[in-house]
């Protein structure tokens, strides 16, 4: 349990590196954790290879959700758009290194889902559960 | 009232969470944790009585309905209500609430016509009227909830003038701890010509409450959160007002007689009880009342009092730590915190580690938590069988918390 509070987490979650938000941006998505009120918008630009180039992250949360986005941004920028969306719940969880419960799980991959829902161009509120499993 | 013996009523409360590691169970105002007299009552309907009621022609039939029909008298009993055909059976506070909404709202209110509410209601008080008033064109006004965690009764006043039909609150907000002046509300309702309702979920639980001294028209509560099983909940409604209402759900139990294109309801309280009901639990909410009246819950109000004072007293101690709602006499036995930008997810799972469960989030009162401008909140609530050391070990927790983000 105490690797849940790992170093990492707790570095991220106070000292993020893509904390902020692109004006403008190519991409731009964000959606709330109902179930605590974790919020996550994602910005993106991308190049006309459509490989992202820049990302950043906002909103606020818990440890879990704000440092898994801080990981999840810093591991996609320079990959192609389309790499997007192989990303899956065990890529998540692999960059934050800790086994979660299924409470906690949500929380870690609302920034998946919130990416993956800008990157598929889905409408406000759309972004589903299934997009993360 | 004997703590120590309390305490070994309630079996789960010698749990570990982990080796060596007790549970501190600060997590009532959710659900309260159940005595061995409503375990063991539940067990014995199902082992030597278990059969459907009402109309079975046989011994195991005739006693099951007179468990049923004897627990709701005892509940009638417990809230002073007149009679026990006033006590319906429903699933939940939640679905208690949307009875009122639907069938009393849809036979009496009219587009335009206003309801009160206040602005620390539970969802479940908020959504079934914002439905209704999706349907029907009903207008919402609500109570504000002043920094102080009070309502703002002013304010009230003025709403009243409104000529609301309906003014529909919580007696005790599960969030603030907040307990509101329910009878002052009723008397004004009535005076401006409305009909009353008490959301009960956190009250009648925690301090005596007798819905005649009340003059409360309805008021809804959960069997859970007062040591009963989950799945049931109870709405008390003046008599005659249930008796010119009509049917909320259809099916068996609630007829008299059915044809193939209309029927007949039958009589209150069968009349809102359709299909088979929670039987079990029924009788296992019988068993509770018997317990909390044993205890007496002028006592329990008296121990959460004490326990609450002392909490709050520690709490504040703790640098940081920024308590919601009003002062420890004008509320139940809930405390509201957040934590020098921590996030209660996790305080809530670092806490969880030392087996203290106390719960994080909105409570499902968003729009409260909107009003204060913060996401979510941690939350420790107390019951009978709490302890001033668990309060203890919860400042220890709240001390690592705070050892850990720094």
């Amino acid at each position: 349990m105490d690797d849940l509070y790992r170093e990492l987490i707790i570095d991220r979650y106070q000292n993020p590196h893509y904390r902020g938000e692109l004006d403008p941006s190519d991409i731009s998505y964000e959606d709330d954790n109902p179930l605590c009120g974790d919020h996550i918008r994602i910005d993106i630009r991308i190049n006309q290879d459509d490989v992202i180039t820049e990302a950043q992250f906002s909103g606020q949360g818990c440890s879990i959700s704000q440092a898994s986005a801080d990981l999840l941004i810093e591991s996609i920028i320079g990959k192609p758009l389309k790499d997007i969306k192989a990303l899956s719940k065990k890529d998540v969880l692999e960059l934050l290194g800790i086994e979660l419960g299924p409470v906690r799980l949500k929380c870690a991959l609302l920034s998946l889902k919130v990416l993956k829902a800008g990157v598929y161009g889905l409408g406000e509120g759309e972004a589903g559960d299934d997009l993360v499993e | 009232m004997d703590n120590k013996k309390i305490r070994a009523d309630f079996p789960i409360i010698d749990r570990e969470i982990a080796p060596g590691v007790s549970l501190v169970y600060l997590d009532s105002a959710a659900t309260s944790q159940k005595p061995l007299q409503v375990i063991e009552a539940m067990d014995s309907y199902y082992r030597d009585m278990n059969a459907n009621i009402h109309r079975g022609i046989h011994v195991l039939a005739e006693e099951s309905t007179a468990a049923y029909e004897g627990a709701r008298q005892r509940i009638a009993d417990f809230i002073g209500a007149a009679k026990s055909r006033e006590i319906i059976f429903t699933r939940n506070t939640t679905e208690a609430i949307n009875l009122v909404a639907f069938s009393w709202g849809r036979a009496n209110l009219n587009a335009g016509d206003v309801v009160i509410l206040t602005e620390m209601e539970h969802h479940s008080n908020l959504v079934p009227w914002q439905m209704l008033s999706a349907e029907m064109g009903v207008k919402l006004e609500f109570i504000p909830v002043g920094e102080n965690g009070l309502l703002d009764m002013d304010e009230y006043i003025r709403l009243l003038n409104l000529k609301p039909r309906m003014v529909s609150f919580t007696y005790m907000s599960n969030v603030l701890g907040t307990i509101t002046p329910a009878e002052e509300i009723i008397r004004l309702a009535h005076a401006a010509g409305a009909l009353a309702l008490v959301d009960g979920a956190q009250a009648v639980p925690h301090f005596p409450v007798d819905v005649q001294d009340l003059d409360a028209d309805f008021m809804a509560f959960s069997s859970h959160k007062m040591c009963g099983p989950t799945g049931l909940g109870v709405l008390f409604g003046k008599e005659a007002l249930l008796e010119a209402m009509p049917p909320f759900l259809g099916g068996g139990d609630m007829i008299k007689r059915v044809e193939l294109r209309s029927f007949v309801p039958n009589d209150l309280p069968h009349k809102f009880e359709a299909g088979t009901p929670a039987i079990a639990e029924v009788i296992g909410l019988g068993a509770a009342v018997d317990y909390l009246t044993s205890i007496g819950m002028q006592n329990i109000a008296a121990h959460e009092r004490e326990l609450t004072d002392y909490a709050l007293d520690r709490l504040e101690e703790v640098p940081g730590l920024w308590l919601f709602g009003p002062s420890a006499d004008k509320k139940g036995g809930v405390a509201a915190f957040t934590f020098q930008g921590i996030h209660p997810h996790d305080i809530a799972q670092i806490l969880d580690r030392d087996g203290l469960a106390i719960r994080a989030g909105h409570h499902c009162a968003m729009p409260l938590h909107t009003k204060f401008g913060i996401p979510a909140t941690a939350r420790a609530s107390f019951y009978l069988y709490n302890t001033k050391q668990e309060i203890d070990r919860l400042i220890n927790g709240l001390y690592k918390v705070k050892e850990i983000f720094g």
